[in-house]
């Protein structure tokens, strides 16, 4: 049997990955810079997806945020002016109430951390499922939630055409 | 030692699990030196080839003063790249300008870990395959983005824009050109949704290794099935990936004529190294999707019609005979260099490449290695096929303008990829219910008549 991947040390390498990569995120004041660390923070959440063994998750997360979303984040960036945008004020007034989101927050992680076990299985989850975990999740799409996932793609279709009736005045 | 020996030799007769299936890191690392070797070797391979085959469409004669017909240009090219002065604008993003070439490479070359050479000829198999070479070869963009952006200056940047408009362009349509050849895997005949890959049940697979062997079972290459919806999607594919490469006719992002040389004006010598590195290798990867996806990634061709053991005999003497053959063309040009004294060491060196080449064929046809490389050499000659069809695009096709480009890519390879979607599901329900309803109903009005 292969030796685990999930070691402590790799979640500890990408959480701290994804921490500092969400703090250079709402500290540099390139905006370029801000993006780019926020794909280091994407592609560090896809690897915390590999070790929740659900490849699936993890390569859709690459495929859409890192390499999809994030592509056009950039594109639009580059098109902005940045020495104008580098005298601007970074950070505006409404700390206190984002102190107070946080510490709702912070409070509710906390809470389940430490009252929190019923809520979780109490035994970790059959290890079996790594190489079946497209099928798994196909499977289910198609059939258990059949319905919840036609009306998320209606929703997005929804979406879609509206960005389309907003960008194109005379259709 | 022995516990390392035995770990070492433990793999050695596993006949059907990759090395990182297997869980083997010896055999893994060995695996990934390999195929970083190989690559690289293509590469170097690839820009002789490319210069002469061009020079040639051309009625020109290519590089000629480098060893005997250019052979050591490309070694000659390396070590002047390697010298060049390494050169940094002044008012670039001097952390993004350094990082941008390590992502390209790095994007470029971390797909190879999937790409199936053979069933056990791979570093691993992932259940997610296919999506993993898509997701991490899409990343190169960013690399490509960053280099533009970081340099500081007009023309890269608006290379950079050109070059990642076009590659989230095509890799929309090439992505559900992608789609309807996995659907394939899972339409067997079998069930609701048939027989999938080895080992999937009743699923399709994303499995790189299982797409080959879901064609392998099913008896057909997906270029062919449900004919002609699969030579659809495959030339679908074929054009967005030149598109995804960068690659003439698609080269807009460095076309020369209007960019100067588009993202990567401002790098120089081993910088500039390394986005030719990834150009190259990236073509490789999804000249490979290509073959694995359609034409049967290590499969020989003709299984159904030229069957039985002499012909698999027939087929399993291909690999010896081309480097035979490829021995045979230096020693004619051996025969044909000018008997001045200032080319003997040229002549020499020749005759001793062909030497290799003839040793290397004559070793292959020694059954137990034929056996194992045959899947290699199939694969290897599929990919092949696809460079030689890039450096013939290359030869042929005028540069499109960028309204045409778009046009391409969003009015017509778009709206076909999804009609073929469509079809190629309904291609499958139709067998399904042949099998389901029709035939079942037909034997039983036979049985009452």
């Amino acid at each position: 049997m292969n030796p685990p991947v999930a070691t402590p040390f790799f979640f500890y390498l990408l959480s701290g990955t994804m921490l500092i990569g969400g703090i250079l995120v709402i500290t540099r004041r390139n905006a370029v810079h801000s993006a780019l660390a926020l794909i280091a923070a994407l592609l560090a959440q896809a690897g915390l997806y590999l070790m929740l063994y659900a490849p699936f998750v993890a390569g859709v997360q690459i495929i859409l945020y890192a390499g999809g979303i994030m592509v056009l984040f950039l594109f639009v960036i580059m098109l902005v002016n940045l020495e104008r945008a580098q005298k601007e004020r970074q950070f505006n007034k409404q700390w206190l109430v984002g102190i107070a989101a946080a510490g709702a927050l912070g409070g509710l992680f906390i809470t389940i951390y430490t009252k929190g076990k019923g809520i979780f299985p109490d035994r970790p989850m059959p290890a079996s499922l790594e190489g079946t975990n497209t099928q798994d999740i196909g499977k289910l799409l198609y059939g258990q939630y059949m319905f919840a996932f036609e009306i998320a793609s209606l929703l997005l279709l929804v979406a879609i055409i509206g960005a389309v009736v907003m960008a194109k005045k005379r259709i | 030692m022995q516990p390392i020996i035995d770990y070492i030799t433990s793999y050695l007769g596993n006949k059907t699990q990759t090395p990182g299936a297997a869980g083997n890191l010896f055999w893994a690392f060995v695996y990934i030196l390999l195929v970083f070797l190989g690559l690289s070797v293509a590469v170097i391979a690839m820009n002789w080839l490319e210069r002469k085959i061009l020079a040639h469409m051309q009625v020109r004669l290519g590089p000629m003063r480098v060893g005997p017909h250019g052979l050591l240009q490309p070694i000659a090219d390396a070590i002047k790249l390697l010298l060049k002065e390494d050169i940094m604008p002044a008012e670039a993003d001097g952390f993004v300008f350094w990082i941008a070439p390590f992502i390209v490479v790095l994007a470029a070359f971390t797909v190879f870990v999937v790409v199936p050479f053979g069933p056990t000829h791979a570093i691993t198999d992932m259940n997610i395959g296919i999506l993993f070479m898509l997701g991490v070869s899409s990343l190169s963009v960013l690399g490509i983005v960053m280099a533009g952006w970081a340099s500081n200056s007009h023309y890269p940047l608006i290379g950079a824009l050109r070059s990642s408009a076009q590659m989230v362009s095509y890799e929309v349509a090439m992505g559900l050109a992608v789609v309807s050849a996995i659907l394939m895997t899972s339409l067997h005949g079998l069930g609701l949704y048939g027989a999938g890959g080895v080992g999937t049940g009743d699923t399709g697979t994303l499995s790189m290794i299982g797409i080959v062997q879901a064609q392998q079972e099913q008896g057909v290459w997906f270029v062919f099935k449900f004919f002609p919806l699969g030579l659809i999607a495959f030339f679908i594919f074929a054009i967005a990936m030149v598109a995804e490469t960068n690659r003439a006719p698609f080269d807009l992002p460095e076309a020369e004529s209007e960019l100067t040389a588009g993202f990567h004006t401002e790098y120089s010598g081993f910088r500039w190294s390394l986005f030719f590195l990834a150009e190259y290798s990236a073509m490789i990867a999804v000249s490979s999707i290509a073959v694995t996806l359609w034409l049967g990634g290590w499969l020989r061709p003709f299984p159904n019609l030229l069957h039985g053991a002499t012909w698999d005999l027939v087929f399993n003497l291909f690999p010896g005979i081309t480097f035979l053959f490829l021995a045979a063309i230096c020693f004619y040009s051996t025969a044909r260099m000018p008997k001045h004294p200032y080319f003997k060491i040229q002549t020499i060196g020749l005759a001793g490449f062909g030497a290799v080449l003839g040793l290397i064929g004559l070793a292959l046809f020694v059954p137990a290695v034929f056996i194992r490389v045959q899947d290699i050499y199939w694969f290897a000659m599929k990919v092949a096929a696809f460079m030689y069809l890039y450096i013939w695009y290359r030869g042929t096709f005028p540069r499109y303008r960028f309204d045409q480009l778009m046009k391409v890519g969003w009015k017509i390879l778009l709206p076909m990829g999804l009609g073929l979607l469509i079809l190629t599901a309904c291609m499958g329900m139709r067998s399904e219910l042949r099998h389901q309803v029709v035939e079942p109903l037909w034997h039983r009005v036979a049985n009452i008549l």
